[in-house]
């Protein structure tokens, strides 16, 4: 392993809870500097892939490192190195704003005037110097995740992993949550994030997908969706979830998939497919409105990919 | 076990703050130790005074009432007032109105003066044992004593031997001397166990505990920062219980108070080390708080021998209060209190408390590293 130009290095890594491998022989390197975006389903396995290379959990096999520092047996060193935000907000909602500030301040042993410089850093970025008096249970839920991205960054690690920093979060405080991860990356930090909105992976600069445990597909956003070779079709119609049903019988269609209102059908390249499916449709008595070329989305390309790597995603 | 100041700080720090914002820590802190202290020290009470005597005085003789005024001037008893009928007695009783009556049948001033022996009945209530019990060995000794008197009086002799017993340490034999010592060793146990239990899961449940994980901050750094404001709580604890029990209860407390501040601290170490560990392995506010009810509080009160003396529990019982931190404890705070004993008298108990404290810290740290790995 070199730790000199990769900030993350995962080769092989597993780890199975008895009979359930959660994640099964996954390798990757991450370099300096990169948003690394981590997608897929719930249960692919991308928390547990994350907290191995955190240091949070032994993997059951595979070799890993962070900054250069063993996942097996250097996992104090990679806590100095690294920060670490999980999904579940996870500051103390019974301390004010300051005061968990200073508490991880403590816990990273930053002390005099570089902890009152990374106090105040941390509430210019996170937008909280009103409320550094708050309660923090008091803020609201985009709030509390800028506060607890500040606290996982107070140290300036040079590598950050986020654990679906923004679920549940309004799409405004996402983009503000966005913008302070784009701060962070101008000044060098590699950013490891997991993530199932499809939007926020369009932000990173190279996207591994994960489905069942396994990697299925790792490169960048635009790559990802030009490597979909079937031609894909957008239909509008007046029932979805019905032609969905319908269209899912059709010999030469891949996979179909609701997307919004409409729906996203993956075709083989054979001719007439597009005939067969159109008759399909009438003979249900499904008004079809519709039926267009699309530029696939990285959504597309993810159920292509799973498709590919012949599985359905987990719900 | 290497300790960084910065950051055992940081965590006491944060647990102070949130020990001052938590209403029901600060109560089960600071009210819930006085209270008991109140509470028992008025409620319970094994003395037995003022009980309740009726008398069925069949007699009436000089004899009898001068009996009767035995009982009387005896202090342990309250004579309500005297029946005229056997049948009276029995409704007294059921009522629970009296405790015990006493019947003088008619010949008891004649066979008294012919020198033969007079019989007295005393039905007591035995519904609650040890009450009745002791009712009736009071009862033997002042009717023992009165028949001496009368037959020595007749013969105008002196007794050959009287014993002149005097008790030690607890003079008055006030069972609240007894009890305010020990409940001592009892709340530290409650405060210990629910406090920690509180504290340690309630960030397993809200998630904390991994972002601690994830940061430099070591188990030992963690649980001894914890540990910390509540071993300040529980000396805080002995020190108002004391204060309490010395002025309001005028228990005397004869030994040195520093001695009992140190033993109180690897006493109360080792049980907030048995709490964390407790809390750490259940990971539920709930449950930790009941299992800490389970393995440390009630051990404490019941088999400490702070309720129930050990000597007359079952031998299968008493071999398990040697595993009750309390009872050693208890040892140390009633030699302290009563009988005022330094070190050189409490060496093993001395010495148990620190491998108590060496024992629940120790247990507290190990779980720790187990689960921060997962």
């Amino acid at each position: 392993m070199n730790g000199q130009s990769a900030a993350v290095v995962a080769h092989e890594l597993t780890r199975s809870f008895g009979e359930f491998v959660a994640v099964d022989r996954v390798s990757f390197e991450v370099a300096n500097g990169e948003i690394f975006g981590f997608l897929g389903p719930n249960g692919a396995g991308k928390t547990t892939t994350i907290k191995m290379l955190a240091g949070l959990l032994l993997p059951s096999s595979g070799h890993g490192s962070v900054v250069g520092f063993d996942i097996y047996r250097e996992t104090e060193e990679i806590k100095r190195h690294i920060g670490y935000m999980s999904q579940l907000f996870s500051l103390y909602g019974d301390l004010t704003v300051d005061e968990n500030i200073e508490f991880f301040s403590g816990l990273y042993s930053l002390t005099g005037s570089r902890r009152r410089e990374r106090r105040d850093w941390v509430l210019e970025v996170a937008g909280l110097q009103e409320q550094a008096t708050h309660l923090t249970s008091e803020l609201p839920l985009g709030f509390k995740q800028r506060l607890a991205l500040g606290c996982a960054v107070l140290h300036e690690p040079p590598v950050l992993f986020l654990d679906e920093p923004t679920s549940g979060v309004d799409p405004l405080s996402r983009r503000r949550f966005w913008d302070l991860i784009d701060t962070l990356t101008r000044s060098g930090t590699t950013v490891f994030v997991s993530t199932h909105y499809m939007e926020e992976a369009e932000n990173c600069d190279r996207l591994a997908l994960m489905n069942r445990g396994k990697l299925i597909a790792l490169d960048t956003p635009a790559e990802l969706r030009a490597g979909m070779r079937d031609p894909l079709l957008e239909l509008r119609t007046s029932d979805a979830p019905r032609a969905v049903e319908a269209l899912r019988e059709v010999p030469g269609v891949l996979e179909t998939a609701l997307f919004g209102r409409s729906i996203h059908v993956a075709v083989s390249d054979e001719a007439g497919v597009q005939d067969t499916m159109v008759a399909r449709l009438a003979e249900r008595g499904i008004e079809l409105y519709a039926i267009d070329n699309v530029v696939p989305s990285l959504e597309d390309a993810f159920v292509a990919q799973v498709r590919a790597a012949g599985g359905a995603p987990v719900e | 076990m290497s300790l960084n100041v910065t950051r055992l700080g940081a965590i006491a720090r944060k647990e102070v703050i949130q020990l001052r914002r938590d209403t029901r820590s600060l109560v089960l802190a600071f009210l819930l130790p006085l209270l008991l202290l109140v509470l028992f020290g008025y409620a319970i009470s094994w003395d037995v005074k003022d009980i309740r005597l009726a008398v069925l005085d069949q007699d009436r003789s000089a004899d009898s009432r001068a009996l009767i005024d035995a009982f009387r001037a005896s202090g342990y008893f309250k004579v309500q007032g005297s029946l005229d009928r056997s049948q009276a007695i029995e409704p007294l009783l059921l009522r629970g109105s009296s405790q015990m009556v006493l019947v003088v049948p008619p010949d008891f001033s004649a066979r008294l003066r012919t020198g033969k022996t007079a019989v007295l009945q005393a039905l007591v209530d035995g519904s609650d044992a040890n009450t009745a019990t002791i009712v009736l060995a009071y009862a033997n000794s002042i009717v023992r004593s009165f028949g001496l008197v009368t037959q020595l009086d007749a013969r105008r002799v002196r007794p050959a031997i009287t014993a002149e017993s005097r008790v030690w340490y607890n003079e008055q034999l006030l069972s609240r001397n007894m009890i305010v010592p020990g409940l001592i060793a009892v709340i530290m146990m409650i405060v210990a166990a629910m406090l920690t239990s509180l504290t340690i899961a309630r960030e397993w449940e809200r998630g904390t505990m991994e972002q601690l994980a994830s940061t430099p901050v070591s188990r030992s750094e963690v649980v001894v920062g914890k540990l910390l404001p509540y071993v300040a709580i529980g000396l805080i604890d002995v020190i108002l219980c004391a204060a309490l029990g010395v002025w309001l209860f005028d228990v005397p407390l004869r030994g040195s108070v520093l001695l009992l501040l140190v033993l109180s601290t690897a006493y109360v170490i080792g049980s907030l080390g048995l709490g964390i560990f407790i809390s750490a392995v259940t990971r539920s506010q709930l449950l930790a708080t009941q299992v800490s009810m389970l393995v440390t509080f009630l051990p404490a009160f019941l088999m400490s021998g702070f309720m129930y003396a050990i000597d007359v529990m079952p031998k299968a019982l008493q071999a398990l209060t040697y595993l009750v931190p309390a009872r050693y404890f208890l040892v140390v705070t009633r030699g302290i209190f009563l009988k005022g004993v330094g070190i050189e008298v409490l060496r093993v108990q001395g010495l148990l408390m620190i491998v108590f404290a060496v024992v629940g810290l120790a247990l507290a740290i190990r779980v720790f590293r187990k689960e921060l790995h997962g």
